[in-house]
């Protein structure tokens, strides 16, 4: 199975490195929201809870050009034909797909953040990094496992570019909670009032959570 | 056949909405703090309880849908969470008179329960949009029960979300365990609570009812044309020219 994910993985980040799709027009989309922040905040330099915000709120708008994308390829090509009449386990198309998004994500913020970090942070970025570093995969994690079935679920409808983001950011919502809170003191020096265990936590259980539900209904999203 | 058990239902939760206005209004009370605005707690708590508890039932049924491949668990997962979506406005709308009433706005972001509720709320609006965008009713059956499904293993994990992230130094004004609550408000509490689900139920299975008999009504309709047009044919109309298929697949 984990075979079989490889392949598809391998062939989504193909076709990603030809056609450039996804990723750079995330990195281009997160910097303009910078830029749009900046304008609407009105503020040259962001620290604390508005920093943790735009941040974690740019990253999540960000995941849905991607999730838009995931499976459109599949779908005008009729690529998603050749994937289910393989005899394959249905389970490591969603484990491709999750991991290709996954990858999409941290290239992402490998261009994003540092670019929050030199137009918009006001505080060091370099000193809290590793802790952000590990919130931020760990949110891609649920980020990955609820974009892909949500991108399953809505390639299929009429309206797609519609329902993917109506869907998605409600589902998002609590990323966005533990992700904003976590970060929040990190970006204002003040380390006394971390709880950063009970976000760390909250963060992982929405993982599981997802991933399990994931796994457990993506095989009737592609029954035909 | 399908409405039954519907007449002592909707007796049933008219009289037990009955009693629990008369308990309401003229047993239970006036909160001390509150006073009279206190009272909408008695329809704004039942509703919330009983629209997630909706949700809920949707996915479960959706999960029975897809187990067992029967089309009218299909239709009783979205006639719940149909139902749950028009409760849901209600809840929205009580909590915020309470709130304008006894915290003088419309909306208050530092009060979990109403917050939560919002971002289910917001997520269950695209259940319709999702469903009636896709074609095929087998695959827009299956879509949305795995839409239910995933929604409602999100209304729990989403409450203990929000619910972290509230700083706990905020004071709760009426704690809805019971545990600080006089019997008399605990039982006109528990009755209404009984009248909403009774409610519930009872409109669940009214639409699911009328549902039916529409289904049924189109069945009938689509048999007796295809008699009456065997009929027609049978009495002497043009017959088809030779090598035609036949207009409808009924005619054989």
């Amino acid at each position: 199975m984990i075979g079989t994910a490889w392949t598809i993985l391998r062939k989504d980040l193909q076709i990603e490195l030809r056609t450039k799709e996804s990723v750079p027009a995330m990195a281009l989309f997160s910097v303009t929201v910078f830029v749009l922040f900046h304008f609407g905040l009105q503020r040259n330099e962001l620290e604390g809870d508005l920093a943790a915000g735009v941040l974690w709120v740019t990253l999540i708008l960000a995941t849905v050009l991607a999730v838009n994308r995931l499976f459109v390829t599949e779908r005008e090509q009729g690529g998603i034909d050749g994937l289910l009449l393989a005899p394959i386990d249905r389970t490591s198309v969603f484990i491709a797909k999750a991991g290709a998004l996954f990858l999409y994500l941290v290239l992402l913020e490998l261009v994003a953040v540092p670019a929050f970090g030199i137009l918009l942070l006001g505080p060091d970025l370099f000193k809290p990094l590793p802790t952000l570093i590990l919130l931020l995969l760990l949110a891609d994690v649920g980020l990955a496992a609820v974009g892909a079935l949500v991108s399953a679920l809505a390639v299929e409808t009429r309206a797609r570019d519609l329902i993917v983001p109506l869907l998605l950011l409600p589902l998002l919502v609590p990323v966005a909670i533990a992700g904003a809170q976590a970060t929040e003191p990190l970006f204002s020096g003040n380390q006394a009032a971390h709880e950063l265990g009970k976000w760390v936590g909250l963060l992982g259980l929405y993982d599981m959570v997802f991933l399990l539900v994931s796994i457990a209904v993506f095989d009737f999203l592609l029954e035909d | 056949m399908y409405g039954k058990g519907l007449r002592p239902l909707s007796i049933a939760s008219a009289a037990a909405l009955g009693t629990a206005i008369g308990l309401v209004f003229f047993y239970a009370p006036l909160d001390a703090d509150q006073g009279f605005i206190q009272k909408i707690f008695y329809i704004h708590v039942p509703l919330a309880i009983v629209t997630l508890g909706g949700f809920i039932a949707g996915g479960l049924m959706g999960i029975k849908y897809l187990r067992t491949g029967d089309r009218s668990w299909d239709m009783r997962s979205y006639v719940a969470i149909h139902l749950s979506i028009v409760l849901a406005v209600a809840v929205l709308i009580t909590g915020a008179i309470w709130a304008k009433a006894s915290w003088g706005h419309w909306w208050v972001w530092d009060e979990p329960t109403l917050v939560s509720f919002l971002i289910i709320f917001l997520l269950y609006c695209c259940y319709q949009p999702l469903r009636f965008s896709i074609e095929d009713p087998d695959r827009q059956a299956r879509y949305a029960a795995v839409f239910a499904i995933i929604a409602g293993a999100f209304v729990p994990l989403n409450f203990v979300a929000v619910r972290l992230a509230q700083s706990f130094s905020h004071p709760r004004v009426l704690s809805t365990t019971g545990g600080n609550m006089p019997g008399s408000m605990r039982l006109t509490f528990y009755v209404s609570l009984l009248a909403i689900a009774l409610l519930y139920v009872t409109l669940w299975k009214l639409e699911l009812t009328s549902k039916n008999a529409s289904i049924q009504l189109k069945r009938l309709r689509v048999r007796l044309e295809g008699v009456l047009e065997e009929q027609h044919s049978a009495a002497g109309a043009p017959a088809p020219p030779v090598g035609t298929v036949p207009a409808s697949p009924r005619d054989s």
